[in-house]
Parts: C-alpha cells; structure tokens; sequence
C-alpha cells in the first residue's frame, strides 16, 4: 500500500507537471499579449519596449520558462502583472476557499439527492415512482447551470426573497451567513452531477441484483435491507465511485461559470479574469490549482477503490 | 418420512401478455435424509423446478399450479417473510456457479457466518466457531485465515467447499445442489460430489442433486427423476434405471456416456436433435421429434406419467422399448 500510494503520488506530480508546462507555452501561442491589453492604444513602441523589460517578457519563452519553473519549485508562483502586483499565491488563498465551499456543499447536495434517487428508482425499476426520478435526472441533466442558476435567483433571490442572491460571505462572519449565500449556487453546481449519480447508482444497482452471489445471499433467508445494504450495495458503488470522483473535479470548473452568475470571486473569476487580461502569473498559478484537484481527486479513487474492492487493494 | 414433495408444479413465465409453462405437471417424493438426483438437459426445467421450492424464482416467473410441501408446509402458499424464515434453518442451495457466488466484496468468514447470525442469533464468538467447524467438515485447512480471505483468493473447488458449508451452516433439513460441479475440474468433481454425499448423510439431511450427467448419479443418488421439455418422463430407483431404461430419452442419456464395463468398441451414441426451445409449441410427447421410435399417438397425444411396479414412466410404448421390442424408426437425416 505504502509503496502504491508513493508511486500514485509520483505520477500525480508528474501530471501536474506536464499540465503546468502545457498551459505555459500555450497562454504565450494565443495572440495578444499583456502588454496589449494593458496599453490598449495608450503607449508607443517605446514604452511597450520599457514594459516588457520590466517583466521579463523580452527574454526568450524557454528562459522565461525555465525561470517561472524555478521560482515555482520554490513555492513561488510570480505575481500579477497589473497594478498591485499581488502576488499569484495570495490571490489563489482568497479565491480558493470560495471555490471549495462552494463544490464542497454542491457536492454534499448532489450526493444526498443522487444516491437515495438511485437507489430507490432502482428497488421500483419499472414503476411510476422510478419513472419519474428518471424524469427529474433527465431534466436536471438537461438544464445548463447557468440558466438554472439565473433561475434560482430569480425564484429565491428576487420574488421570495429567501436567500441572498450574490456575493459571498467567509465563514468567519458566522456559519448561517456564509452558508445561506452558497445554497443557490451549489444547488445549481450539484443538480447535474446528481443526475448523473441516480443515473449511475440506478444502472449499477440494476446489474448487480442480478448477479449469482445475490441470489447467494437471498438463499441465505435474509431480509431485504441485509441484502441491499451489505450485498448489493458496496458492489454497485465500484463503477460508480469513478464517476464521483471525475465530478468532483468537474465540479470545480463547473463553479466557474455559477460563481460569474452569483458573482462571487473564486477561483473561476480568477481564471477568467486572468484570461482577459493574458496575466500570465494568474492564469498558470489558477491553472495548476484545478490540475492539482482532478489529479488528486483521480488518486483518492484509486485509494477507495482499495477499501471497497478487495480484489483490487493487493495490486 | 416424507420430507419434500412436489406435486403436479407448473411454471409459467410471463412476458407482457404471453405466458409461457416451461414447467408442467412435475412431481416427485424425498424422504428425510435421502439423496434424490434430477437429471435432464439444460431446459428442461430441473433447476426452475429446484428455485420455485427456494421461493428464488425469477420476477417474471411464478408457480402457477401444484403444491410444494416441505414437512407438511406448502412453500407456495407461504408468505415472503415466512419463506425467508425457512431458507437457511430449512433448506438451502449450492448453486452452479463457485467463481460467481459469493459476493466478491465480503470475507469468507462474513458470508458463512451471516446466516446462523441472522437466523440462530449467534454472537460474533459463536459465529466463528461454527465457521471454523464448518470448514473443517467441508475440508478447508488453514480455516482461521481463510475466514479473513476474500472469493478471489480461493480455487473454484474450494469456493464450493464454502459455498456447501454455508448451506449447511443452519443446519437444514434440505438442500438444493444446482450441478454443484459442473463449472469445476473432472478431479475436483468427484471429491465434492463424494464430500456433499457424505455430510449430508452424517447430517441426516435430505439432497436433491441436479444434474445432467447421468454418468454421476447412481453412486450418490438413490432415487432418480428424468426430465425433459418441462415433464418428468421417467422417475425409478437408480439402480432400477440403469438395468431397465424405461424412456427412449433416458436410454439416449445413458447411451452417450461412457461406462466402465461396456465394450470399448461400442461408439457413444448422442441424442439426435437439439433440446427443445421452451417457446416452441410441441404437440403430443415433446421428445417426439427426437425419437427413434416415434409414432402417430405420439404427435397426437401427451403420453403421462405411468407408475408400473414403483418406476413410473410417461411414454405411449415404454414396455416396448424397455424390453428392446420397439423398432427405431428410419432416420430423417440418414
């Protein structure tokens, strides 16, 4: 195990790497520049001269390259080309706890609607009761998080004037206040995803009541709940904690587009923001974060794949 | 003492509107502590018929007509709870498969003690002395770290030997064995079959073993039942059976394995045809069209169950093919 997680953690760092350099040449191949955008028509030749020997922008892109990559090995990541120069760290620290509050009740929401759905459409295959939680999956599916978002807002937000509508609070500012400002925008983040995970726990489900060691158990004169709960069910969530895990990091860039509609300034605004602009430092720092969550959310798979399969946890 | 009996079971499966009776008219007798084999090939409904007495039938298939009486209790009228009560401390089933079984996310020791937990109300201390007792009565070594073991660590042959011990776990009266070795080695086969037999003797318990070789049954079993198309054709003592096939089918069985003491010149003879298509509709015997000795009567009419001298037969010209006095009928295909 020890030695598995080591390897894992190896290949993780190596994926982030590889995404890191990726995302580097690819912001200096798309046209435009920061010195552009900044000046717009403002500066002569000169001053754009001046500007990009301030940032080191005139060197070579394998220099600036192997620069950054020094300076990032070291834990610093630059810093904003624009006016405060705020430093990528501090700007990722601020935005990130939002994100992250933001996918983890999404989450938490998805799962506690996605996983009962499924499970019970799954008991009543067939009847109008699974008939209609496919509906609702197949209707949560469709919507866009966005409209959805713009929906919520106008429903709760603007005509009942339940929650508040934008902006977020910390949790330092009381637990209420920082939670009553998410619930919008997580429910329209997690409502797809637990679409998908009905969607998932149902198939699954389905496939593994069927299986010989069911009827096994069933012959063993067990109650139903025994049967669901300690037979079936660990065994329909083998497929199913793969699609977790992908949404989850999914969900991370999900709250990209949601945290624009309730305007609150994780980490997705920091991206989008810093694509407008091309702040080189912004966009990489950001970048690397969302690599670090899809990578590391892929290896806690693997590890839970361990726990509940037994068959896999020696390999 | 009778301890099962089947009496006139049909089995219907029901599709949309349609419905199909895969399984007709079947009964048979087993008394308490007795081996009795069901022989026949895959569709003939010997396994349905094993399932409808465990109450595991499929949704979409259901006992229409007949009793099931384990001890007097009609297992059909039963309720779902009441049958759960009895699966387990009752009857249990080893079924065909080992390697698909046991639920490959749960120790060998949870799956064979979950039933005396359940139904006995065993401690955990309890429950795993029973299991190490019941894998030394099945032959498993090294029982205590088995128990901690996983289905995928085990051969198939010792999969078996688990799954065995958990239907004996409760102590029942019956147990089903769905072709208990017809997915393990030749080798294997015969100390299962050997082992199975023995417990269920020293248990007093009573065995129904399914099957389709012929070739196995008469060291294990004293009864056997032939069935075909969804009908008992033939039912006799073992010993009966072998001297006297009574059923052109049954002669066709015992014709196409290989026996110790017949001559190895003597080809083995296969059973013309295919087995029927539970869906066709066959008038009269269903083995007509596959019969060497097929007449008119037996396209026309449904030969029944006959008992002569406690070995019942279902074929309009038995005595003439039992004494060899039937003439096979000239082959369509030659």
């Amino acid at each position: 195990m020890g030695i598995f997680l080591l390897r894992r953690l190896f290949g993780a760092v190596l994926v982030m790497f590889a995404v890191a350099t990726l995302v580097f040449f690819m912001l200096r191949i798309v046209p435009g520049d920061p010195i552009a955008a900044m000046l717009a028509d403002a500066g002569g030749p000169d001053e754009i001269a001046a500007m990009k020997r301030k940032m080191g922008l005139d060197q070579p892109v394998i220099v600036q390259y192997f620069k950054w990559f020094a300076n990032m090995a070291q834990g610093d990541l630059g810093s904003s080309i624009y006016g405060s120069r705020q430093p990528v760290t501090q700007i990722l620290l601020e935005a990130l706890p939002r994100t992250l509050s933001l996918a983890l009740i999404g989450f938490v929401i998805a799962i506690a609607i996605g996983v009962p759905a499924g499970i019970i459409s799954a008991m009543k295959r067939n009847t109008p009761t699974d008939t209609a939680v496919s509906l609702f999956a197949f209707l949560g599916l469709s919507m866009p998080d966005f409209w959805l978002a713009i929906l919520l807002i106008i429903v709760f937000a603007a005509n009942l004037q339940w929650l508040p509508a934008i902006g977020y609070v910390p949790m330092s500012e009381g637990l209420w206040a920082w939670f009553s400002h998410l619930i919008l925008p997580s429910i329209a983040v997690g409502t797809a995803f637990s679409a998908i995970i009905a969607r998932m726990i149902r198939s699954s489900l389905l496939e593994v009541l069927r299986a010989d060691y069911m009827r096994t158990a069933a012959s063993k004169g067990l109650p139903v709940r025994a049967l669901m709960l300690n037979h079936a069910f660990p065994n329909a969530m083998i497929p199913v904690i793969t699609v977790i895990g992908i949404a989850f990091a999914l969900l991370i860039s999900g709250a990209v587009v949601v945290e624009n509609v309730f305007a609150i300034k994780g980490l997705g605004r920091v991206l989008i923001g810093g694509i407008l602009n091309r702040d080189y430092p912004v966009v990489q720092g950001a970048v690397l974060v969302v690599s670090a969550f899809f990578v590391f959310s892929n290896l806690l798979v693997d590890i839970l794949y361990g726990v509940i399969d037994p068959r896999i946890r020696l390999s | 003492m009778t301890l099962l009996s089947v009496k006139n079971l049909a089995i219907d499966l029901a599709r949309g509107t349609d419905k199909h009776r895969l399984v007709s008219d079947a009964s048979w007798q087993l008394d308490a502590g007795e081996t009795l084999a069901i022989v026949g090939e895959s569709g003939s409904g010997k396994s349905l018929t094993a399932l409808a007495v465990m109450g595991l039938l499929a949704d979409e298939l259901a006992a229409a007509e007949g009793e099931i009486l384990l001890d007097g209790v009609d297992l059909l009228q039963a309720t779902q709870d009441e049958l759960r009560a009895l699966r387990g401390p009752q009857m249990a089933m080893v079924f065909q498969e080992p390697m698909t079984s046991l639920n490959p996310v749960k120790t060998i020791g949870y799956q064979l003690t979950e039933g005396v937990r359940h139904h006995l109300g065993y401690s955990a201390k309890q429950a795993k002395a029973r299991a190490l007792e019941l894998l030394d009565q099945v032959g498993i070594s090294d029982a205590t770290q088995r128990l901690k073991q996983y289905p995928h660590q085990l051969s198939g042959g010792m999969r078996q030997r688990v799954m065995i011990a958990i239907a004996l776990a409760c102590k029942p009266k019956l147990i089903l064995a769905d072709e208990p070795t017809t997915a393990l080695d030749v080798t294997i086969q015969a100390q299962i079959l050997t082992l199975m037999s023995r417990l269920c003797r020293e248990h007093g318990v009573g065995l129904v073993l399914i099957t389709h070789n012929l070739g196995i049954v008469a060291r294990h079993a004293r009864r056997v039942v032939v069935m075909y198309g969804g009908r008992v054709v033939e039912e006799a003592d073992a010993i009966q059976l072998y001297r006297e096939p009574r059923h052109p089918y049954t002669q066709g069985l015992l014709a196409s394995v290989p026996r110790m003491d017949s001559n190895r010149e003597t080809e083995l003879q296969p059973i013309a045809g295919a087995p029927p298509d539970p869906f066709d509709v066959i008038g009269g015997c269903r083995f007509n069209p596959r019969c060497r000795y097929v007449s008119d009567q037996c396209r026309a009419e449904s030969p029944v169950l006959e008992d002569a001298a406690d070995h019942s037969v279902a074929c309009w010209n038995w005595f003439d093919v039992a004494k060899g006095l039937a003439i096979p009928q000239e082959s369509e295909s030659a």
